[in-house]
């Protein structure tokens, strides 16, 4: 099957990649740009293990096909930290041993970032609403839930 | 085992909670997986599954997937060892673990490995799956434990079965298990009430949420390089090397970051193919399953049907119990049946008690072992008939459970006298807890449970050597599934006395150390954990020498105090405290690198015991169950990073959630998985949870340096029997089937009602 050339943006970079048009966007992004931090846990759109932002919307990268991310911005795991600084909600999951194995971690990260920017304040029942969609089989996700909660705090004290 | 040099208090790093040395890697992305590795020039691996529960390979014709363009390879059964044998102690195992790898003469259920493809890319390597000819002879089959054992069942394998068998049982009988004490007949007929009831539980996944996935390489002249997701690279080596014909020491297997195992990542499926396809194809190969995968192939639990009968008096002592536990653990011999029945009464203290288990084969994949493997399912059994006594006699049930606790001293059901345990503080911690005294809402349930797991020592080596500038690496053996590098960092800053973030701890390859068992059983914290104090006391020992060589004094005039060598007495010598990075400083001068080094087999694992609390609402209408409070209270002997240890018991309890109320392998009846995806097999999500509280109990095992016993087993061996026994109340009714699933609820209160 003849491949197609794709233009988008990852993490604010230009990049660009020639794919199959059965290959998903969690395919390109590991396959083809070495971004291996968004997992394949199921492939079917049910663990968010490969959950990145596409055009401000957050999705399973295993259910865009890698030709929908043209003239697209893209964000995962990789952009969060900016430089050597960790996000506050990275620093916050390190702190509250929020992650056991951590093949979860990337999707809820960019979940959870995503979560944060649209509601600054939300209740736990909303969180866990919002992570029904990032299965983690280790933690039983109450020191997910803490350290978000934590973070979504000190993030609205500073502002 | 107990040790001469224990170490129970005054503690400077144990015990505190610093962050992991992976922190930074796994939240940034950075952190490799068993997906995440590529090699050059690497092809990607296929495996094509059996669509039938049971059917005779008749013949499989690969020539049009050879011939299709980027194909590099395709195996089958032929190109594996055709005598996989092992020293003693596995006699057996190699050859079912091959034939679970790559089916042989014929599949033994749905999804079982018939021939596999390396090509250029992977959506080729699946497209060549297509064009894969097997023509099947299709078998009658069986899934169901009790079906398996009748008269007239399909058999799987004739043969299997080892001689602790009684005659005349189904050839799918392949162990079978005794033991007890005291005469249980005269116990019931002391009883003033005895209750008998079967139960039954339903497979149920690890459900790691990394697939399997591994890259392998190894040339025509036997040698190979692994990397793949596990929790241990030293067994996979030695199975690989077995199912190959290799040479062991040939094969170095590196053990990726690894995304969950509970025990599933205990054995090999993928591994051995992606290695025989790269020595076909003489690349690089890398295979990595996919989830529907993972459910058909890799190991479930065993599903279980039991009978449990127990005598209680009015005070609540216990006269007598008994039990029979039979397990179904798909195809293979190896259901852990034993461990079912050894651990059902192991939380009581009785004079007579009699278990008897079956290991029953089936047309369902090869079981592989599911944290404290066989102990929840007998938990659940034994705990809710308890709990059925103590309603009927009007019994508070956590002081029966006191009243017949096993303690130190006591004769354990499965045979020898327990050490130090701490089942009675569990209880007490739990009968003291707010939540405990806390009223129920109008509609909830109150459940509680014991659990017993052994817990497990094993093959370990560690090394530990100092750097120049006063730091100290360590090498482990043992996979770190949960932060167990961090835990090493504690105890080897706690012998040295060096801070903890002066060390770093790393998981290292197959060439590197001495064979370390799988991490299982609990045993990382324990074994890994004993091994890192011993060799950081062997190192320390190392340094003392280079202090009294430098002061001129015996060895044994020096001791180790604060990260300081010290002369041991005012005869010694007046000496300022030499500092470990002084030693290290120019040891190269004074007799060459310094490293410390513990290889052995610790035997005083020390078992361990937990009490949960749940509390449970039922919606009668939809038969929608809810947890609305949890709580695990657990021995951990002693608590190395205590973030760690709440997390185990909050992971167990949690996956304890999902087996009793949501998780099952459904089989259709044409003998398929009917619902090999987390959609249909849904465990719990974070919407599903409430909090889990946690309660560490410290009762030091005698066997560890510094009293540790494991923690990650224990934590699901109440869950099923709490939820149960909290779920009953909240319904009315006595739940004895598991998953506890809305349409059993509806179906049980229907029953009820129907009367
Ligand atoms: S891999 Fe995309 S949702 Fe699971
Ligand atoms: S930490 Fe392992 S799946 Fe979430």
């Amino acid at each position: 099957m003849s491949k197609i050339h794709v233009n988008t943006t990852v993490n604010g970079d230009e990049v660009d990649f020639l794919c199959d048009p059965r290959e998903t966007l969690l395919d390109c992004l590991r396959d083809k740009l070495q971004l291996t931090g968004s997992k394949e846990g199921c492939g079917t759109g049910d663990c968010g293990a490969c959950s990145v932002v596409l055009d401000g919307r957050l999705v399973c990268a295993c259910l865009v096909l890698g030709v929908e991310a043209e003239g697209k911005t893209v964000d995962t795991v990789e952009g969060i930290a900016k430089g050597q600084d960790l996000h506050p909600l990275q620093e916050k999951f390190i702190k509250y041993a929020a992650l056991q194995c951590g093949i979860c971690t990337p999707g809820i990260l960019v979940a959870t970032k995503n979560l944060l920017e649209r509601s600054p304040n939300p209740t736990e029942t909303e969180v866990r609403y919002w992570l029904a969609g990032n299965l983690c089989r280790c933690t039983g996700y109450d020191k997910i839930i803490r350290a978000i909660m934590d973070t979504a705090a000190e993030m609205r004290e500073a502002g | 085992m107990a040790l001469d040099d224990t170490k129970t208090k005054d503690f400077k790093f144990v015990g505190t909670r610093p962050e992991r040395p992976d922190g930074v890697d796994k939240v940034t992305g950075r952190a490799k997986f068993g997906a995440d590795m590529t090699a050059p020039g690497m092809l990607h691996g296929a495996i094509l599954r059996s669509p039938h529960a049971h059917a005779r390979i008749l013949s499989i014709d690969t020539s049009k997937a050879e011939a299709l363009k980027g194909v590099k390879a395709v195996v089958t059964r032929a190109d594996f060892s055709t005598n996989p044998t092992f020293g003693p102690g596995l006699t057996g195992e190699p050859w079912n673990v091959l034939e679970n790898v790559m089916a042989g003469e014929k599949a033994l259920y749905d999804g079982h490995a018939v021939a596999a493809v390396a090509a250029t890319s992977a959506l080729i390597a699946r497209d060549a799956l297509k064009l894969i000819d097997v023509t099947y002879e299709v078998l009658d089959h069986v899934t169901d434990v009790d079906k398996a054992m009748a008269e007239g069942a399909p058999v799987i394998r004739e043969g299997a079965a080892d001689k602790s068998v009684p005659a005349g049982m189904h050839p799918n009988v392949v162990r079978y298990h005794d033991s007890g004490h005291g005469d249980v007949e005269a116990g019931f007929a002391e009883a003033d009430l005895v209750l008998e009831n079967s139960f039954k539980t339903e497979a149920t996944h690890q459900g790691y949420i990394e697939p399997h996935a591994c890259l392998g390489s190894l040339g025509n002249d036997g040698k190979g390089e692994l990397w793949c997701t596990t929790q241990g690279h030293w067994y996979a080596q030695k199975m690989c090397a077995a199912l190959l014909g290799l040479e062991t020491s040939q094969l170095r297997v590196t053990a990726s970051e690894i995304g969950g195992g509970f025990g599933g990542k205990t054995t090999v499926f993928i591994e051995p193919v992606a290695l025989a396809l790269s020595r076909k194809a003489n690349k690089p190969v890398k295979i990595v399953m996919s989830r529907s995968e993972v459910f058909r192939a890799t190991g479930p639990t065993a599903s279980t049907s039991m009978d449990i009968k127990i005598g209680m008096k009015k005070d609540g002592t216990i006269t007598a119990a008994s039990g029979v536990f039979r397990l179904q653990g798909g195809a293979f011999p190896g259901a852990p049946c034993e461990f079912t029945a050894m651990c059902a009464f192991a939380p009581y203290a009785l004079e007579n008690v009699h278990q008897i288990g079956y290991d029953v084969m089936s047309n369902r994949p090869k079981q592989a072992a599911y944290r404290a493997p066989g102990s929840p399912m007998a938990a659940f059994a034994v705990e809710s008939v308890i709990d059925d006594l103590c309603k009927e006699l009007g019994l508070d049930p956590i002081d029966v459970r006191l009243k017949n606790a096993s303690h130190k001293g006591t004769k354990a059901s499965f045979g020898p006298r327990f050490d130090d345990i701490g089942l009675v503080e569990t209880l007490e911690a739990a009968k003291a807890h707010e939540h405990y005294n806390t009223p129920l809402k109008e509609g909830q349930g109150r459940g509680i449970s014991c659990g017993f797991w052994f817990n497990h020592g094993g093959e370990t080596a560690v090394s530990l050597a100092l750097s120049e500038d006063g730091t100290a690496q360590i090498s482990v053996g043992t996979p770190d599934i949960g932060g167990s590098r961090a835990s090493m960092a504690l105890m080897a800053a706690e012998e040295l006395g060096i801070p903890y973030e002066h060390i770093r701890c790393t998981v290292a390859d197959t060439a590197t150390l001495g064979y370390n068992e799988i991490s299982h059983g609990s045993r990382v914290t324990y074994a890994s954990g004993l091994a890192t104090i011993k060799a950081a006391k062997d190192a320390v020992n190392k340094l003392c020498k280079r202090a009294a060589q430098k002061w001129g004094i015996p060895e044994d005039a020096v001791k180790w105090e604060d990260g300081c060598a010290v002369p041991s007495g005012a005869n010694a010598g007046d000496f300022d405290p030499l500092p470990l990075a002084k030693i290290t400083a120019n040891m190269g001068a004074t007799g060459g690198p310094i490293v410390g080094h513990f290889e052995a087999t610790p035997e005083g694992a020390g078992v361990s015991f937990a009490t949960h609390i749940v509390d449970a609402e039922v919606d009668h209408e939809t038969g929608k169950t809810k947890i609305v409070r949890y709580t695990v209270v657990q021995d951990a002997g002693k608590a190395i990073h205590p973030t760690y240890v709440e997390g185990q018991f909050q992971g167990g309890a949690a996956q304890g959630i999902g087996w009793a109320l949501n998780e099952e392998y459904i089989y259709g009846d044409d003998g398929r998985l009917q619902n090999a995806g987390f959609l249909d097999y849904r465990i719990p999500l974070a919407s599903d949870l409430p909090m889990i509280d946690t309660v560490i109990v410290e009762v030091a095992n005698p066997g560890h340096p510094y009293g540790v016993r494991g923690v990650g087993e224990t934590s699901i061996c109440p869950p099923l029997a709490a939820i149960a026994n909290a779920v009953s109340a909240a319904a009315g009714v006595r739940m004895r089937e598991l998953p506890m699933s809305p349409p059993r609820i509806v179906a049980a209160l229907k029953a009820a009602q129907d009367g």
